[in-house]
């Protein structure tokens, strides 16, 4: 595969100071075998996620992205390899790395406002602290005047955004996401993409973004990961990240040519 | 809209229809008893014996002059909840503990098995044994008999919890505690609140039975003695009675259950007999101002509560 001139230098124009970087987490797999104990479905991983980072994964359904995903939140166990979080062994799930999943995971007999405030609860704050970050969230999503609704009476949209704020309200050092617009139409997905670099300004999280939508991965991530076939194909940088100018640049439409036809074998 | 299509397809009763249709049928039934009775019809099954409505409506009479008759209904309540509560708890805790540690289930759930076709109201020497008054025993016999609808529907919402919700909260970095009060509690409580409706209606039965083995006081007593003393009148104010209480005690927990659950997406309740034009109004308010519509469902609701 061909690499262009910006493959050397490393883009991170969203960790504008060293502080906010500081505040992302490294996530390394080292020929790491991820999957359920008597069925492995990725082997021989070798990945490296700096903090801070946008790192998209994408690949055909049934590849192993949510598994790759689960296994970096610690919800699955290595079957083999190793797992660092900044150096360390990675044991388990925590709050530092939250989830956010396709749909449905906001707990239903909770309003939208109480979903946001349960990782603030979990990490012991007071009612009215709580009750204040969680409004300053949903406010940041777009989503205070619908802050009693249950989630059933707001659109799936509205839902994901909810999830979006629960997962950034607990301020992790990474945020895993699994195909979080994948059930989404198109329109509201790009507004969604946008709220999402929006709403990352700022926290300096390490971000990794399963999708099986190769324009979505190639707008939002610093890198590009394939899965395919049992293995993690390949890593790309990609040029202009989160630049909606960008869509016509040739050594993006030279990476979309590269990443599709890969996706296609 | 396409002309000669109803937009409506079924137009329910008004909310005072539906309350004459349900006075009506035991009143109906009422009458059908009265009439049976007083012209003495002895076609195959025997009236003849039977006491008659107006019968039944005096000794009821009198014996709510009495004081026997409020000692009793105080006996049997107090027994049917001290049964019934302690029942919810041991189910509730037994049940989640059964289906969330695999050693629980293997060490437990051997015994249970065992336990649960034993009818409660068999338990009754085991009562007399084990417990040192009546009382107890009858508390002991009430709890058993809810306890198993209790456990197994509690088993069984607890194991079809959908797995995100439980990952979710452990990303958020939650432990067991955390989960079980945030995620396994309410998420099983529609089931729970299923089987203690199955419960509280096996502890009648098994409160009944017992008083009328065992017992001193309480309204099953009373039933047993009017009829060993051929007071059939008496034994039909003590039928009525327990099914008043039995009547009032599971709609309290209905009334109980929907109000927890109030979080539940009704879609097939809705769409029911009800006035169509309510939701449309809801998906109006919902629509125009985002404020205010949480408390029109809340309305919908009272609506329907007073008539479970």
């Amino acid at each position: 595969m061909s690499t262009s001139s910006d493959t050397t230098r490393r883009p991170a124009p969203r960790a504008a100071s060293a502080s906010e970087s500081a505040h992302g987490t490294r996530l390394t797999l080292r020929d790491a075998t991820l999957g359920r104990p008597d069925a492995p479905v990725v082997t021989g991983v070798g990945l490296d996620i700096a903090p801070g980072e946008i790192l998209t994964v994408v690949g055909s359904s049934g590849c192993g992205k949510s598994t790759l995903l689960r296994t970096l939140a610690g919800l699955l166990p290595l079957l083999a390899g190793e797992i660092t979080q900044d150096g360390r062994p990675l044991t388990g799930p925590g709050a530092d790395r939250a989830l956010v999943f396709q749909e449905d995971a906001l707990l239903p007999w909770r309003t939208l406002r109480a979903n946001v405030e349960l990782p603030l609860a979990v990490k012991g704050l007071p009612r009215a602290e709580r009750r204040a970050q969680a409004g300053t969230w949903l406010d940041r999503v777009g989503l205070a005047d619908r802050a009693g609704h249950l989630p059933h009476r707001v659109s799936g949209g509205q839902r994901q955004r909810a999830q979006l704020a629960r997962a950034l309200a607990g301020a992790p050092r990474a945020v895993l996401m699994d195909e979080p617009f994948g059930a989404l139409d198109a329109q509201t997905r790009a507004g969604m993409q946008d709220l999402l670099v929006e709403v990352l300004r700022g926290t300096g999280a390490t971000v990794v973004f399963v999708t099986h939508d190769v324009d979505e991965a190639l707008f939002l991530g610093d890198r590009v990961a394939l899965l395919g076939g049992g293995r993690l194909t390949a890593v790309r940088d990609v040029p202009r990240p989160r630049d909606r100018s960008a869509h016509d640049n040739p050594a993006r439409l030279a990476l979309r040519r590269d990443v599709l036809s890969s996706l296609g074998t | 809209m396409a002309a000669g299509r109803r937009p409506f397809p079924r137009r329910p009763l008004p909310k005072a229809g539906r309350y004459a249709l349900r006075a009506a049928s035991p009143a109906a039934a009422l009458g059908v008893w009265q009439l049976l009775t007083s012209l003495d019809i002895d076609l195959w099954l025997r009236f003849s014996q039977f006491p008659t409505v107006a019968d039944v409506a005096r000794a009821f009479a009198e014996r709510l002059s009495g004081p026997d008759y409020w000692t009793d209904l105080t006996d049997s309540l107090t027994r049917i909840l001290t049964g019934f509560l302690l029942a919810a708890v041991l189910g509730v805790a037994t049940g989640v503990l059964v289906a969330r540690s695999r050693l629980a289930e293997d060490l437990l759930g051997p015994v249970l098995e065992v336990i649960r076709p034993v009818p409660a109201i068999a338990l009754v020497p085991v009562a007399i044994l084990l417990f040192p008054s009546n009382e107890q025993g009858i508390v002991f016999i009430t709890c058993t008999a809810a306890f198993f609808p209790v456990l197994v529907s509690t088993r069984h919402a607890v194991r079809a919890l959908t797995p995100v919700w439980e990952e979710a909260v452990l990303t958020m970095g939650g432990g067991r505690w955390r989960i079980l009060a945030s995620v396994v509690l309410p998420g099983a409580l529609p089931g729970i609140f299923g089987g203690l409706s199955v419960g509280i209606g096996v502890s009648w039965i098994c409160v009944i039975s017992a008083e009328m083995i065992s017992g001193q006081y309480g309204v099953g007593y009373r039933t047993w003695q009017d009829y060993t003393v051929v007071n059939y009148a008496g034994v039909f104010v003590g039928m009525v009675t327990i099914g008043v209480l039995g009547w009032l005690t599971s709609t309290a927990v209905e009334l109980l259950g929907r109000r927890l659950t109030r979080w539940l997406p009704r879609t097939s309740y809705d769409t029911g007999g009800r006035p169509r034009s309510a939701r449309v109004a809801v998906t109006a308010v919902t629509a125009g101002a985002p404020g205010t519509p949480a408390t029109t469902p809340k309305t919908e609701e009272a609506r329907d509560e007073h008539l479970v």
